[in-house]
């Protein structure tokens, strides 16, 4: 077909370029030509997701609270001159009066101290116990316990969840099916029961073997706490982490990385595993609510840490006693077990909506 | 011209795959009994429709599988023979032969910069002294396969598939293979695109001397790219030629019926031609049928099909036919064209 000339509409808005000619038109410098390349900012996956989670009003609340909770439990100890295992004493002599004081409440011994010498003794915040012990530094280092054992169970479950559910998932077929029948009976045993009868059993094995050292301060029961969520808790951890390996290693990539020759390892780890790392922290971050609570209600049965050491479930346990004089005692730890376990499940499911990208 | 050498030979390649069926395992026969040869620099493209195993013959030639039995020759080297149990390491070889896959989204990682991607077959091979090296040869890599330098730092989301595709090529690259398998590398892309992508194998191929084996379903793609086609059917190589050979003068009954589904872009001459509509399903790769495969949908199959597999046999240099009626077929054939 040739070309023809079609004939032109008078109606028509189209520029007439026959009107034109070269010297009408003026070459785009190369500044100009840049102005028309818009590069976006690269973002990764990473400020992608905290860039979502700073929009979310709740998730950025829960972060204000566990980080002014986490900063109290810090510094209060050293600016409080009470110990939590201290009964108070006014000039190394106890006081009959010093016992279950209110809110910001003095002794009769204190008050006349501080008359007598003009100094200012440290109020007692939260009043004191029934034995003359300043409550404050008891929840304060009750609320340390509870957080650092959510936080080391909840490492404890992730890492062995991870190296077992990732193995698991990726080499599949008869590794898998073995590994996941011993999950499946794991998951069929009493956690509860598991851990008093540990717990006895420990008491018994570990007598004085471990004084002066950390866990000594923890006691058996905790120790066993610990080893029963290291034997017990991570098999839904492992199950999900497995879950997730079964879908991602589908993924062509996969096979290209094999393909280009990566080994197993690599691949689980620079491959497989950063793809489901946002459901790891989710679940992290929904796991050490768990752990708290189960601390808490063991420490509530008298299977937690042992005396004199606090975590927020025994001083609620201690609290129970005198619940109708002295409610305060059980409010202000269940408070705080509240605060932390709403403020870390609102944090993750900010967490699993900023990060799963699933969801969009 | 068959005296040349072959860069990769591949004889009675089978390929099964065990299904559970109530207690007892079947076996899913993929690819059964598939041999072809590839010279260097040469393009065999392998058409069939979908879950003929076009995909499983490429990805078990790069061992991303365990053949079930055959022989794999590649650059004189034997790298797999069921008979003598020979069973090459394939870490040297994944230098040689690579992949190019056919979702340009799943084929890269999400998580991965381009550079990374790029690299990542250039760290596995340690195919650099420094990281100034490394970059250097990312970014002419990137520059081959016609990416701007500027997107080194992107991850692959941020691109269109055509993009992404050619980071894909680029990754294949990265080690100067010698033959690379592109396992319908342009289905997932537009037309406009996929003519972009298919001239850039092209101009690699003119440049570097690469072998490809092209699987792809779009016959029309393959007959522009191949310098030979194969054509595949539930597992089996059905006939093989040389692109205009096969074109031109089609002899199974399948590659008929293959060529009458390529649309024909002027409405007029498509309107005259006849479609040949094959009847029935694919039948099922478990239960394959007794003899020749195709035989349940065959318009010329007689008695002899069902008993015995037709092997490949020559009817003229290069060009090859499984079927047991060749003449009958090429004499109704005439017949029809003299009515």
């Amino acid at each position: 077909m040739e070309n023809k000339e079609v004939k032109k509409s008078f109606l028509s808005a189209q520029v007439d370029l026959s009107k034109f000619n070269a010297g009408n038109f003026e070459k785009a410098t190369d500044d100009e030509k840049r102005q028309q390349d818009v590069m976006g900012e690269s973002t990764t996956f990473l400020k992608d997701g905290l860039r979502r989670l700073r929009k979310n009003p709740l998730a950025m609340g829960s972060i204000v609270v566990l980080v002014a909770i986490i900063l109290v439990i810090l510094v209060a100890p050293h600016i409080v001159p009470y110990s939590y295992d201290e009964v108070i004493t006014v000039n190394g002599q106890r006081d009959k009066t010093m016992t279950n004081l209110s809110f910001m409440c003095y002794s009769d011994k204190e008050l006349a101290y501080m008359e007598e010498t003009g100094e200012d003794l440290f109020p007692h915040i939260f009043g004191t116990d029934g034995l003359g012990r300043d409550y404050f530094i008891r929840v304060i280092y009750g609320t340390r316990v509870s957080l650092a054992v959510g936080i080391v169970a909840a490492i404890m479950v992730v890492l062995i969840g991870i190296v077992y559910g990732s193995v698991a998932g990726y080499f599949g077929g008869k590794v898998d099916l073995i590994m996941m029948r011993i999950v499946d009976i794991i998951y069929s045993l009493p956690d509860m029961l598991i851990i008093i009868l540990m717990s006895v059993v420990l008491k018994e094995v570990l007598q004085g073997k471990l004084v002066g050292t950390v866990l000594d301060r923890l006691g058996t029961n905790m120790i066993s706490m610990f080893i029963v969520f290291g034997l017990l808790y991570w098999v839904s951890m492992a199950r999900l982490i497995r879950g997730q390996i079964l879908t991602i290693k589908n993924n062509e990539y996969v096979l290209a990385a094999k393909c280009i020759g990566t080994s197993n390892r690599k691949i689980l780890t620079s491959h497989i595993l950063p793809n489901c790392l946002s459901v790891i922290i989710i679940t992290t971050a929904l796991q050490i609510p768990s752990a708290i609570f189960t601390e808490s209600y063991l420490s509530f049965l008298g299977l937690g840490v042992s005396i004199p050491l606090s975590s927020l479930g025994s001083l609620a346990n201690d609290a129970r006693a005198g619940m109708q004089s002295y409610p305060a005692r059980l409010v202000i730890p269940a408070v705080i077990i509240c605060l932390i376990v709403l403020a870390l499940n609102l944090l993750g499911d900010g967490l699993r909506d900023a990060f799963d990208t699933k969801l969009d | 011209m068959s005296e040349e050498k072959y860069l990769l030979e591949v004889e009675h390649l089978k390929q099964y795959f065990p299904v559970k069926e109530g207690f007892s395992k079947v076996p899913l026969k993929a690819v059964d009994d598939v041999s072809f040869a590839i010279k260097p620099g040469e393009t065999l493209g392998l058409v069939g429709e979908s879950g003929c195993g076009k995909t499983t013959v490429g990805r078990t030639l790069l061992r991303l599988y365990q053949p079930t039995a055959g022989r794999i020759t590649f650059d004189g080297e034997v790298l797999f023979d069921s008979e003598k149990k020979i069973d090459v390491d394939m870490q040297l070889y994944r230098k040689k032969m690579q992949m190019v896959f056919q979702d340009p989204y799943s084929s890269l990682d999400p998580r991965m910069t381009v550079e990374d991607i790029i690299g990542e077959p250039l760290d596995v091979h340690k195919l650099y002294s420094s990281k100034a090296e490394r970059r250097d040869k990312i970014l002419s890599l990137m520059e081959t396969v016609g990416l701007n330098a500027e997107h080194a730092m992107r991850y692959a989301h941020e691109f269109s598939g055509g993009q992404r595709q050619r980071i894909g090529i680029a990754r294949a690259l990265a080690v100067n293979p010698k033959f690379i398998v592109c396992d319908e590398p342009v289905s997932a892309l537009d037309v406009s695109i996929q003519a972009q992508v298919v001239n850039m194998f092209e101009e690699l191929q003119e440049k570097l001397g690469i072998a490809y084996l092209f699987i792809a379903h779009d016959l029309l793609v393959v007959r522009h790219i191949s310098d030979r086609i194969a054509v595949m059917y539930l597992g089996h190589i059905m006939e093989i030629a040389d692109s205009d050979e096969l074109n031109e003068n089609p002899i199974h009954p399948y590659t008929h019926s293959l060529l009458s589904a390529v649309p024909i872009p002027d409405p007029n001459i498509a309107r005259q031609s006849k479609r040949i509509i094959l009847e029935g399903d694919v039948p099922s790769p478990l239960k394959m049928p007794s003899g020749c495969p195709f035989r349940t949908r065959c318009p010329y199959a007689q008695e002899d099909c069902a008993k015995v597999m037709p092997a490949l046999k020559e009817v003229s240099p290069g060009h090859s036919v499984a079927c047991h009626h060749i003449e009958d077929i090429s004499r109704i054939k005439k017949g029809v064209l003299l009515n």
